[in-house]
């Protein structure tokens, strides 16, 4: 005998069930120690530009 | 503050987190996600003019993520669908425990939704960013990401069978394993 396949209302109290539990994972992951690697990478750039930018106004200085 | 010109890329760090997070529950790999959260913020950092200063930066962020993603899975197709053999894999292996809802349905149901119900409900039901936010995120329309939405949600509750009354008891564990399935720490 073959399950009559039940039409499932929307379930208003299991959406905000899995919502509220999907947030909570996301959350734990997003509020982890971020690894070095990013925080080193921005530096880096940061770095290159500060560094880029003195060139061109040392190069603006001498044109003036 | 007379500082008109504060770079927004200073804010790039505050979304770290978040963008490590979107990046797991996309590849359900810890290394393929630093590798893509990485890509991300090279690409924020050099296309910086075209944040639209104000805007969501979380947002535009996110669209830079998946936009890499989508791309280099394109190129990569197989590689992700070992990530997924791997993560069934590992599935199979968490003990049952007592009645409640095993880690193994829950991952389980949520690994059987397509990427774009995933994302979806990522976007709208984890991250908090609104229906017309995530469409405009991927690319799509409103209704589009209501109904993806709406699927994933209808299908994660059929997988599971949850009762009438949505009872589901999912511990920190079971829903941290769906969306750091191999973040190996």
């Amino acid at each position: 005998m073959t399950q009559p396949q039940r039409a499932r209302p929307r379930n208003e109290q299991a959406d905000r069930e899995i919502d509220e539990n999907l947030k909570r994972a996301f959350d734990k992951v997003a509020s982890e120690p971020v690894p070095d690697r990013f925080t080193d990478l921005l530096k880096q750039l940061k770095e290159k530009e500060t560094q880029e930018k003195a060139k061109q106004s040392e190069e603006h200085t001498s044109n003036d | 503050m007379t500082d008109n010109l504060a770079d927004p890329r200073d804010d790039l760090v505050n979304h770290l987190g978040a963008l490590r997070a979107f990046a797991i529950s996309l590849t359900r790999n810890s290394a393929t996600a630093d590798d893509l959260v990485q890509d991300t913020l090279v690409k924020a950092w050099t296309n910086i003019e075209k944040f639209e200063a104000g805007s969501n930066m979380r947002a535009w962020l996110f669209t830079i993520l998946r936009n890499t993603f989508y791309s280099l899975r394109r190129k990569r197709k197989r590689e992700v669908e070992d990530a997924d053999g791997a993560l069934s894999g590992s599935l199979a292996q968490k003990p049952d425990h007592d009645g409640r809802l095993h880690m193994r349905d829950f991952s389980a149901a949520f690994a059987q939704l397509n990427d774009e119900q995933r994302e979806a409900l990522v976007l709208v039901g984890a991250s908090g960013f609104s229906y017309d936010e995530a469409a405009e995120m991927c690319g799509v329309k409103t209704g589009t990401i209501k109904s993806r939405v709406n699927r994933a949600r209808a299908r994660l509750a059929e997988l599971m069978d949850l009762d009438e009354d949505g009872q589901m008891e999912l511990t920190d564990t079971v829903t941290a394993g769906i969306v750091a399935q191999q973040s190996a720490a």
